[in-house]
């Protein structure tokens, strides 16, 4: 019998419609985590909804949490579309699935502008470098000098969505690797309970447009250069934190989220403070001249940054889409003080005098 | 409002007295606070009973260039704009020549005396102001005088057309909501100006204008107010916009009136109002938000939709119930930002790629702006789809007369929501399987969950690829068919729902079909071409697609004239296209300069084509 989680349900009631991407596509091992997370957190997949724009990428949602609703909607789009459902039912978790070219081209306004507003979201952008519906065109994130069978080699700089959202004021950025599982479902975790908007990239490679090992994208380059920010622990609230094994001082990192959630950090070669962004930033940059996958959680603001239901003022006791027309149109009597007094009257017999 | 004239006098008496029938002019600069003393003008004619409407001509600009408030005084309540000012009141050094060119012979004109125009008209009766020197003894702080300057104007109007000094005192409490000071301050320069007027200048022109009561019970308002109004009792819940002249305040009032009116006691908002970062995001938003279950909507104008047409396509194929306002102004293009037009007619009608039809409503007066307002929300949300009300600069930005706003009379129309409890009463009613688009009552109009309807079997996964019935993917040609002719059915008899034509006449057999503020020009138009002998029906379409009244007309007429403001003709066009078998009978009535039409354009176009 399937393993069942504290909530009763089982992994396959986490599952979606068969997924039609390609054998290998780095996306399905993020549905895999995605999934293995919430049924580990034991999160009911009625509390979700999924969110997509266009792309292999936002088909994703279609191949998970089929118990969810979900909107796979306009090409780049997603962060707008997310922006105004949420608000409906501050009660349910978002997660957004997007890409390269739907985050980083079409949508890469809406994607700043979301970062700015901190909706509580997880925010996935599955990286992959390539166009794949379309047939192998360059995407923004493609590094400068990848070569691609019918389109030669790309003469420019790429979009880095990590430093974009570290630039944009995102209160949490990180990054994995779609071959990296035991990292990439340990920020999801984190991400899923972080209080504002996640953005997690992802490089998830693409078997069939752009895994060449000398590809920045493809699995072989990632695997070997992957460089590990830190060893990635999530602890959920309702567990004590059990510290395995002494450590040094400065060896390991404890991040208490909103929620009284927990994410541990190991160090790996050197220490790193995830919350201090000039230093993510830092990070990046040394990242692209060692050419190496910097991968973990990048920065972390865990508080003093509102999010934006906080900042609309929305009620926590019931949500919006549940409000009934004694609660949204207000009384007779307020139309008719606004008509008295905010409307200017025409003749009046005492002005007239008659 | 249009008030039958009275036969006019056989014969006039030599001094002649024009009394309530002509109009004003003022030209300022824009960013001078001329507003204000226009606006006080207006009310107070307003007030003594006076049929009034105010036109603001502005640029697309912040200080510095000219404008025009024109001011129409009508005891027949005939208010649409006129090509002849009969009174011109000259602010503005640039334009001061072509302003006194405007003047019909006979007329007046009132110039600031520091403007010095090189050679007065001898057909014109000029009077001279000595603005900057009362407004200099105003004893206003010198950053308040040019402000205050433009009050010159209004006291020597008064005294020129007797204008109650009561009435702008009300005029002036009302605008600065009662602060005292400035009232005070501003009173002070109109009533020295009325005596210096009084002391000064000889009054050699014919106007006056004479209390009446044809506007009692009745207020002033512009139409993005009214809108904004009639949003927030249609219980709006979600606003996102992008600012573009000329709906930007209908979006910031609504905002206005929403933290007034919408915070409950505890401080928490039963709305949420986003300003987006673009139209794309704002149209997205909405149709997420509608999506959701919130009354959701959007304000814009023709730019902001042509961004937001890819969306509109998905919200027409998805069912997502959202409403658009679409404040219009003059386009293609960026086109003029500040002037009005009704051309986005058919383009928003067929927005999108691909076969779409969309849903139109024509407010043609703040009453409609209002009622549009709130009624929007129920047609979308009953027929599960985008609803646009199709507003223009004329209605958004003009001050217009019109009846106190009225309560919406009906309940809100949630449409076919099914919430956790519903759905099973549903299936076993039904005796199948929910399924987001499967269509069971024959409406075409299938049912919706919405998210954080929890029950299990209520979700289902939206999209704009295709889907069948239970929203699964599918490219099955033979389901593609079904569901767009299925969506094609439910707007054929969703027209139920939308707001029917407004007919009047004495049943002959030329027509007059028109729609939103070119109706303002209508009853004097037909009183125009009664006296050419053309008597005329007329039909006012309020809401696209077409009701059956709109074809029995067609069919009851042998000339049917479509007047609209744009150059192509665009409703005559959809109505060719509607109705072939009567598609030689319609002739078009088009015009677009910026300007709303004036009655002697859409008379003298009519009466040209009936020769």
């Amino acid at each position: 019998m399937a393993r069942t989680n504290a909530i009763g349900l089982t992994k396959a009631d986490y599952k979606g419609a068969p997924t039609t991407l390609c054998q290998g596509c780095g996306h399905n091992s993020i549905l895999s985590q995605i999934i293995a997370a919430l049924f580990e957190m034991n999160v009911r997949p009625e509390d979700v909804v999924k969110f997509s724009g266009i792309g292999c990428s936002s088909k994703a949602p279609t191949y998970m949490l089929s118990r969810s609703f979900g909107f796979n909607g306009l090409h780049g789009r997603m962060p707008a579309l997310a922006t105004g459902a949420l608000v409906a039912d501050i009660t349910l978790k978002g997660i957004g699935m997007s890409g390269d070219g739907d985050t980083a081209s079409i949508g890469m306004g809406h994607f700043k502008h979301v970062l700015r507003r901190n909706l509580p979201l997880v925010y996935i952008v599955a990286n992959n470098g390539v166009y794949g519906l379309t047939k192998g065109q360059f995407a923004p994130t493609a590094e400068k000098g990848l070569t691609l069978k019918r389109h030669g080699t790309n003469p420019y700089m790429p979009v880095d969505v990590c430093m974009e959202a570290l630039a944009g004021g995102a209160t949490f950025v990180a990054r994995s690797f779609a071959g990296d599982p035991k990292q990439l479902k340990a920020l999801i975790k984190a991400a899923f309970h972080h209080n504002g908007l996640a953005v997690i990239d992802v490089v998830s490679p693409c078997v069939t447009f752009n895994n060449e090992p000398s590809a920045h994208y493809s699995y072989g380059w990632a695997r070997d250069h992957e460089a590990p920010l830190h060893r990635l622990d999530f602890i959920p609230p309702e567990e004590e934190i059990l510290l395995d094994k002494p450590m040094e001082p400065g060896e390991r990192r404890v991040i208490r989220l909103h929620d009284g959630s927990v994410v541990v950090l190991e160090q790996v070669d050197r220490d790193y403070d995830p919350t201090d962004r000039f230093a993510a930033m830092r990070a990046l940059e040394e990242s692209y001249r060692r050419e190496v996958l910097l991968t973990g959680l990048l920065y972390i603001e865990t508080e003093g940054r509102e999010n934006l239901f906080q900042v609309l003022n929305l009620p926590e006791d019931k949500p919006l889409n549940r409000m009934t027309q004694e609660e949204l149109r207000p009384a007779a009597s307020v139309l008719e003080e606004i008509n008295a007094k905010d409307m200017f009257h025409g003749a009046d017999v005492r002005v007239n005098g008659r | 409002m249009a008030l039958k004239p009275a036969p006019e006098p056989a014969s006039a008496p030599a001094a002649r007295e024009v009394v309530n029938d002509f109009s004003i002019t003022v030209a300022t600069i824009n960013g001078t606070g001329s507003q204000t003393s226009n606006l006080t003008i207006l009310r107070a004619l307003f007030r003594m009973g006076i049929p009034v409407s105010g036109k603001n001509i502005f640029p697309s600009n912040i200080q510095g260039l000219p404008t025009w408030y024109t001011i129409r005084v009508n005891k027949h309540g005939f208010l649409a704009r006129r090509d002849e000012h009969e009174i011109v009141i000259a602010m503005n050094p640039a334009t001061v020549h072509d302003d006194m060119n405007k003047v019909v012979p006979g007329g007046v004109f009132l110039y600031a005396d520091h403007i010095r125009p090189q050679g007065l008209r001898e057909d014109v009766i000029a009077y001279s102001m000595p603005v900057n020197r009362l407004a200099r003894e105003s004893g206003a702080p010198p950053r308040l005088r040019d402000y205050v300057a433009n009050m010159v104007y209004v006291g020597v109007l008064a005294y020129l057309l007797g204008i109650d000094l009561e009435a702008i005192r009300a005029a002036l409490d009302f605008h600065f909501r009662g602060k005292a000071k400035a009232v005070e301050l501003n009173d002070s320069v109109v009533r020295a100006a009325f005596r210096w007027a009084e002391e000064h200048l000889e009054k050699r022109d014919p106007y006056r204008v004479a209390p009446m009561e044809a506007t009692q019970g009745l207020i002033l308002s512009d139409g993005n107010t009214a809108a904004a109004l009639g949003a927030l009792f249609g219980g709006v819940q979600f606003v996102s916009w992008y600012p573009i002249t000329p709906s930007t305040d209908l979006a910031e009032t609504l905002e206005h009136y929403l933290r007034r009116y919408r915070v409950r006691p505890d401080g928490k908002h039963t709305f949420a109002v986003i300003q987006a970062e673009d139209e794309l995001a704002a149209i997205n938003m909405a149709i997420g938000a509608g999506w959701a279950g919130l009354r959701a909507m959007t304000a814009t104008s023709g730019p902001g939709l042509s961004l937001m047409t890819e969306a509109i396509g998905l919200a027409y194929y998805a069912e997502v119930p959202v409403v658009v306002w679409d404040v219009q102004r003059v386009g293609p293009s960026t086109g003029l930002p500040t002037r009005t037009q009704q051309g986005d007619i058919l383009f928003i009608h067929f927005a999108s790629h691909g076969d779409t039809e969309h849903i139109l409503l024509f407010p043609a007066n703040i009453n409609e702006a209002f009622e549009f307002g709130w009624r929007a929300f129920d047609i979308a949300e009953r027929l599960q789809a985008p609803v646009f009300v199709m507003s223009d600069l004329d209605l958004g930005m003009n001050h217009w007369m019109g009846q106190p706003f009225a309560y919406p009379d009906q309940d809100m129309d949630r449409g076919k929501v099914l919430w956790e409890e519903d759905l099973e009463r549903w299936e076993q009613e039904k005796g199948v399987p929910w399924g987001r688009y499967l269509d069971v009552d024959g409406d075409g109009i299938p049912y919706r969950t919405v998210m954080g309807n929890r029950r299990p079997g209520a979700s289902y996964f939206t999209r704009g690829t295709g889907h069948d019935e239970y929203a699964r993917y599918t490219e099955d040609p033979e389901v593609w068919h079904r569901m767009v002719h299925r969506i094609k059915k439910k707007y054929r008899l969703g027209r139920k729902y939308l707001p029917r034509p407004v007919e009047d006449g004495p049943g002959t057999e030329v027509g007059i079909i028109a729609y939103g503020t070119t109706d303002a020009a209508m009853p004097e138009a037909r009183y125009l071409l009664e006296h050419k002998g053309i008597a005329t029906d007329y039909l006012r379409i309020r809401a696209l697609p077409f009701h059956d009244e709109v074809g029995d007309f067609l069919a009851r007429h042998r000339a049917v004239y479509v007047v609209e403001a744009n150059r192509d003709g665009q409703m005559a066009m959809l109505l060719r296209m509607h109705y072939p078998q009567w598609a030689t009978r319609i002739h078009s009535v088009a015009r677009t300069d910026g300007l709303p039409l004036t009655a002697t354009f859409i008379a003298d176009s009519i009466a040209g084509q009936e020769g």
